[in-house]
């Protein structure tokens, strides 16, 4: 039981917007579909709901094929990234809306419209019309709308990301403790990563229209199928360096060396691209066995307690994100380290090799 | 000094504005001996023989009640149509989309004496010539493109997303539009329905062309004032002042709307 997709396809005029989806989402599951601007993710979500129709292929709910279903017989709710509501209708009727097309009694209305406004802190706010409240008061109006009724499929489209910083970190944990109250199927689509792994659930990577690695998001997170998947989850995005393997030591660019040793030893001989988290690069020595190279300072971001410095090595455009304050002279060369167990190393078509594993340091 | 130039400058302004319309009500207060007797900027002995003569002659009132029957069923007639077809033209796209919407607003570029008479031909073949919906429909014709393009930019300011929110939320078509979209755009509703009773209201050709005695209107009547004993001025100048009520009392409903309207819409 649950959703399933079948070779979605959607295209526009002579633009494809998503290519052979193939995708399950089980009853009660918590899904993160991870992505950049422009990767599909609305573009799914909106054919998941029914609003746009996909070009080809099925959407089958609970064994049922509902792939031409108007979007009114479905039994979904939805937010979107604005915040959308009715402005010509006071919070509570925004929030009563979808119940009163039930035909529910007066006084259930009543309950479920008080309950879900509890939940999300907008009791006060009932009277009010929307264009009167916040950004995050509105957002949660839409959150409480999509709440209300007992829907099978909850979307959430970057709800959040309209938000002010704190307000987003609030939201973000009660969105957490409401969906675990609930067994419906909830998908949520994010640009972030740290937002996804806050989430954790399953993940879904898409980018420019296709899946490229589903599964739960720690395990995704820990071992990027591919480049591009470690591209998209990360942030600030991983650092690459060309590398070849030979008698057993990963030459790294044009002159950093390591030894190879633990789950790397097997790899053979060749040339590959290493893939390093801007977290698993630091400024100051952390263990003996940390290779250490030179490069040159090219900015350095001061974000309150961590530094992301920006750096040239070589041709190669580095970042280092580091616990802690160090203003940098640009221009400047200094020493990086790095550990030599925080590799991950792809073959020269972009496919994993091996990966640091979730034991190691993050 | 500076607002007083400007002060200065705006009262002159509205006195040249209003200057005529002064001179009709004065004249509209006087007989027609003292209009061509002599000069005087106010009524020296001020009658209402002149609105007294309008009100009690059928001829007369009901070239305004025939007027104001045909505008309502114009306006009526225009926004029933002209709603449905701007959300069309403002949420989906269709084959030759933007060539109709265009096509739509050279209908008001072509001068209405063009379809006199055809219309007048084709009106007489069904026999309505003389009647009140024979002049709201030929009327239909630069109002409701009118209507359309203004609607639709009003429409387009509101997100796609409650629409579909809305459906979601299990709304029927019909019910959506009545009770979540129009109160939404109420501020176009009401500019719409300004220009639509405006232009339907001064039009003079058309309600001519079509009419003979029974939905005749009132600037038909007003043709009559002219006969062998010369021009009945101060009778002229009464109808002429009636004639611009009806207009002032919409725009004194509409005028909060059609501030926001012009400010936020298509106008």
């Amino acid at each position: 039981m649950g959703l399933t997709l079948q070779n979605l396809d959607k295209t526009v005029g002579r633009q494809i917007h998503l290519k052979d989806i193939q995708l399950e989402f089980e009853t009660g599951s918590r899904n993160i579909i991870l992505g950049r601007t422009l990767s599909g993710k609305t573009s799914l979500l909106r054919i998941i709901a029914g609003l746009d129709h996909p070009s080809r292929g099925r959407i089958i709910m609970d064994g049922k094929d509902v792939t031409g279903v108007s979007v009114r017989k479905r039994n979904i709710a939805m937010v979107y990234q604005q915040f959308i509501n009715y402005p010509s209708l006071t919070i509570y009727d925004n929030i009563a809306s979808p119940l009163k097309m039930s035909g529910l009694s007066r006084n259930e209305i009543d309950g479920r419209v008080r309950a879900a406004a509890e939940m999300l802190h907008l009791e006060k706010l009932l009277g009010r019309l929307p264009a009167e409240l916040s950004g995050g008061q509105q957002q949660r109006t839409a959150i409480a709308r999509a709440l209300v009724k007992d829907a099978a499929l909850l979307l959430l489209d970057e709800p959040l990301v309209n938000l002010d910083y704190k307000l987003r970190e609030e939201l973000r944990v009660e969105l957490q403790e409401i969906f675990n109250k609930r067994d419906s199927i909830v998908i949520y689509t994010t640009t972030e990563p740290t937002e996804a792994l806050m989430f954790g659930g399953n993940i879904v990577v898409l980018d420019e229209g296709r899946v490229l690695q589903t599964g739960p998001t720690p395990q995704v997170y820990h071992h990027p199928a591919t480049l591009k998947v470690a591209e998209v989850f990360s942030d600030p995005p991983i650092n690459y360096l060309k590398a070849g393997i030979d008698k057993g030591v990963l030459q790294l660019g044009d002159n950093i060396r390591v030894p190879l040793n633990g789950r790397y030893s097997s790899l053979s001989p060749g040339k590959y691209v290493v893939g390093i988290r801007s977290n698993h690069l630091c400024l100051s020595r952390r263990h003996e066995k940390d290779t250490e190279f030179k490069a040159r300072v090219e900015l350095s971001e001061i974000n309150g307690s961590e530094t992301f410095t920006h750096l040239k090595y070589g041709e190669t455009a580095l970042v280092v994100q580091d616990e802690g304050v160090f203003p940098h002279k640009i221009g400047t060369e200094i020493s990086v380290y790095v550990s030599p167990d925080a590799f991950f190393i792809y073959d020269e078509a972009g496919v994993l090799k091996a990966s640091p594993g979730a034991g190691q340091r993050s | 000094m500076k607002i007083r130039k400007r002060t200065f400058g705006l009262a002159l302004y509205c006195g040249l504005l209003m200057l005529p319309i002064y001179w009709m009500l004065n004249m509209s207060l006087r007989t027609n001996a003292d209009i061509l007797g002599h000069f005087a900027f106010y009524p020296k002995d001020a009658t209402l023989m002149n609105y007294i003569n309008i009100f009690t002659d059928k001829a007369w009132y009901s070239g305004y009640i025939n007027s104001i029957i045909y505008v309502s069923i114009n306006t009526l007639i225009s926004l029933a149509t002209a709603l449905p077809a701007a959300y069309a033209f403002s949420r989906y796209r269709f084959l030759g989309d933007k060539h109709m919407f265009f096509w739509l607003l050279t209908n008001r570029m072509a001068p209405a004496a063009v379809f006199a008479l055809p219309f007048f031909q084709l009106y007489s073949t069904v026999a309505l010539i003389d009647t009140h919906i024979a002049v709201a429909l030929a009327h239909c014709l630069f109002n409701v493109p009118l209507a359309v393009w203004i609607l639709e930019g009003f429409m387009s300011g509101i997100p796609r997303e409650i629409d579909e929110t809305a459906f979601i939320d299990g709304y029927g078509f019909p019910r959506f539009f009545v009770t979540i979209f129009i109160p939404l755009i109420r501020a176009g509703v009401g500019v719409t329905a300004f220009f639509c009773f405006m232009f339907s209201w001064v039009e003079l050709l058309f309600a001519r062309t079509l009419t003979t005695t029974n939905a005749k209107p009132i600037a038909a009547t007003m043709t009559r004032t002219v006969s062998a004993t010369g021009l009945d001025w101060g009778l002229l100048a009464a109808a002429g002042v009636l004639t611009i009520v009806p207009g002032a009392l919409v725009i004194w409903f509409v005028r909060n709307h059609l501030a926001k309207g012009f400010a936020l819409g298509r106008v």
